[in-house]
């Protein structure tokens, strides 16, 4: 893989309105209702089918910028064009909808219901997504899909068939989360350092394999990490402070 | 519908609190629908004190005081009834059959009645049902005497026992008949009414026990004894109240007025169905307080399922922020709740009639036989349907204060949970 740092020139390839871009954000103008943080981003864009680091240090607003590209959080002005599609103008239902349908969540840690199984967890998403459930349902049907999936992951046979989460290990755990992310091949993986939790050949491996079923889906991938040694495994690597507008991130 | 199966699984996944938050709701719902069971159970024993009487007579006076004295032997007659005009009455073209009653001796603090042997069989109560025997059989002597089951039990008396009446009626007196004992003919089985607390003897047994009496006390030197009062021809100057069974309903009123206005002495007839009617509003303040106790013992176990919703929300919201992340809506996590709060609820309303269908089934005869308390096992009514589907109501309603909680904490926490 390709590394190095890119900087804004060097996504100018995909442009805002690209047919080539999967995200296509501009002018984006965020703060917390309750103050504190503010999230202002000139222009960012990602083009289809690659792996992309987003690095920042802790509390620079990765994550807010995260929940911002899946429409869980919602701008006060700008566009975030999402498969041409831009996600802040829709209503909020539709907006989750859109959500549901298009993109794979992955957090940095406690991804998982508690409550249910392994496999409850990975076919969480089609409940909420029409589009990605037909697709399983033609790859043999959810829970085959999702035992192939897991399967990849490296997620031993017997975690698989296992009635708790409870007792899965921290990388099995965000093994299960990835192959939620993924199912039904939605275009875009968010994955919030995913990482974090894991010692380093843990990291390489869980990275390898997500990449690798990424690339196989065709999805394209955003992670946000604070943790610059993971560059060099990412086809581009982007700074925060690099799309963020030039008044500054942090406004009271 | 998955948010159902979600609601489930989340739910039992906390099965301990959830299981004792549908206990609580259950019990509380067994308490409102057992009190007013117990509620019409009791006003419909109290309607049913006396039946088969169209009227009672007594002196002059208000008719909740004459049925108080007459049929709840609570408190005294203002004054008698004349024997003639006990005897008008009996002749009224109008009149079926009367029962006199003559009260105003005690026995250990049961009252005693005298009365005719009509009385049982012209008694009835919860409708159609006679007084029964559970032993001995009713006073055929002068000195015989029937007591009543909760007599019988609180003094331990069987047939064949002596007991001595006193005067007046306290349960300690000074005064008693000792020269005339009673011995026990018959024991009455439990009926849940005052007849259970009273000693019933013949009016001419309460008459060969005053006859050498006069105002109150004891004539000196003119002592009768028991046998010599035997060969007397006892009859009764006056009694105390009576009761009055007609040849027809119809005639109620016209022979009510035509008691009403005897002229030879002040009588009072009154309806006991109205009388009782009328008593019963009296007592219906306590009803309500009742009534209102359960509707708070309700609201209590709503309000501990409301906090222990709110208590488990703060670990929930990863389980909201992962809902989300998957496409789930605020207002799927808003449904979710609700959802939680509808079912525990409803559990709560099924399990509560259940427990008290249960309960009843193993008290009944019990509550029966020591209360005389007849609650019917019936299929819940209109006014117990509707006072379950407003717990429900209410159990859903208080389900969505933690639900709206979770709702905005969802829309605040975006992709991360900042506890």
């Amino acid at each position: 893989m390709r590394a190095g740092l890119v900087t804004m020139q060097a996504t100018a390839a995909a442009q805002p309105g690209s047919s080539r871009a999967i995200v296509a954000v501009s002018d984006l103008a965020f703060a917390w209702a309750r103050g504190g943080f503010a999230l202002d981003v000139k222009a960012f864009s990602l083009a289809k089918g690659r792996c992309v680091l987003l690095l920042g240090p802790s509390g620079s607003g990765k994550s807010t910028f995260l929940g911002l590209l899946c429409g869980i959080l919602t701008p006060r002005e700008g566009r975030i064009e999402i498969l041409g599609q831009d996600i802040a103008r829709l209503s909020a239902s539709r907006r989750d909808a859109f959500r549901a349908e298009h993109i794979g969540v992955i957090f940095q840690m406690f991804n998982l219901l508690p409550y249910g199984n392994v496999i409850d967890n990975v076919v969480l998403p089609l409940s909420f997504a029409p589009q990605r459930r037909a697709r399983v349902a033609a790859a043999g049907g959810a829970e085959a899909e999702a035992r192939r999936l897991l399967g990849r992951l490296g997620l031993p046979e017997d975690v698989v068939g296992g009635r708790t989460v409870a007792n899965l290990s921290v990388g099995q755990q965000q093994r299960v989360a990835a192959a939620r992310a993924l199912i039904g091949a939605p275009e875009l993986i968010v994955a919030d350092e995913p990482t974090s939790a894991l010692d380093r050949d843990r990291q390489a491996a869980f990275l390898d394999l997500l990449f690798e079923q990424a690339g196989e889906a065709g999805a394209t991938l955003i992670m946000v990490s604070h943790d610059e040694t993971l560059g060099p495994r990412f086809d581009d690597v982007l700074r925060l402070d690099q799309i963020l507008s030039p008044r500054g991130s942090v406004a009271a | 519908m998955i948010i159902h199966r979600l609601a489930l699984k989340s739910l039992r996944n906390r099965w301990v609190t959830a299981l004792l938050t549908v206990i609580a709701i259950s019990l509380s719902t067994a308490l409102l629908l057992g009190v007013e069971k117990v509620r019409t159970g009791a006003r419909q024993s109290f309607a049913d004190t006396i039946s088969g009487t169209d009227l009672l007579v007594g002196a002059r006076s208000g008719a909740i005081q004459l049925l108080l004295y007459s049929v709840f032997r609570i408190g005294n007659a203002t004054n008698n009834i004349g024997w003639a005009a006990y005897e008008d009455i009996t002749h009224h073209p109008d009149v079926a059959w009367t029962v006199p009653l003559s009260l105003g001796d005690s026995h250990k603090g049961f009252r005693v009645l005298g009365t005719s042997v009509d009385y049982f069989t012209r008694y009835k109560f919860r409708g159609t049902q006679n007084l029964r025997f559970a032993a001995g059989k009713p006073f055929d002597d002068l000195f015989d005497a029937v007591i009543g089951a909760d007599v019988a039990r609180a003094l331990g008396y069987k047939v064949g026992d002596p007991i001595v009446l006193a005067h007046g009626l306290g349960s300690v007196s000074f005064v008693e008949h000792g020269d005339k004992p009673f011995r026990i003919a018959g024991i009455l089985e439990k009926t849940g009414t005052p007849v259970d607390r009273t000693v019933h003897v013949s009016l001419a047994g309460i008459d060969a026990i005053h006859v050498d009496w006069q105002s109150g006390g004891r004539v000196p030197g003119q002592a009768v004894t028991a046998d010599e009062v035997r060969k007397m021809d006892l009859k009764p100057q006056a009694i105390t109240a009576a009761m009055v069974g007609l040849k027809s309903k119809l005639a109620t009123f016209r022979v009510q007025r035509a008691i009403n206005e005897y002229r030879k002495e002040p009588l009072s007839a009154i309806i006991p169905g109205a009388a009782l009617q009328e008593l019963w509003e009296l007592l219906g303040t306590a009803e309500t307080a009742l009534g209102a106790i359960s509707a708070m013992v309700v609201a209590t176990a709503l309000l501990g399922m409301v906090t222990m919703i709110l208590t488990t929300l703060n670990e929930r919201r990863r389980e909201m922020a992962i809902l989300r992340s998957v496409g789930a809506g605020p207002r799927t996590v808003l449904g979710l709740l609700v959802a939680e709060a509808t079912a525990l609820t409803a559990a709560g309303v099924v399990l509560g009639p259940c427990l008290l269908y249960l309960a009843l089934a193993l008290l009944q005869p019990y509550i029966d036989a020591n209360y005389g308390l007849h609650i019917g096992i019936a299929p819940p009514t209109a006014t117990e349907l509707a006072m379950l589907a407003a717990i429900l109501v209410a159990g859903i309603l208080a389900g969505l204060l933690p639900a709206i909680r979770a709702y905005r904490l969802s829309l605040a926490d975006g992709m991360t949970v900042r506890t």
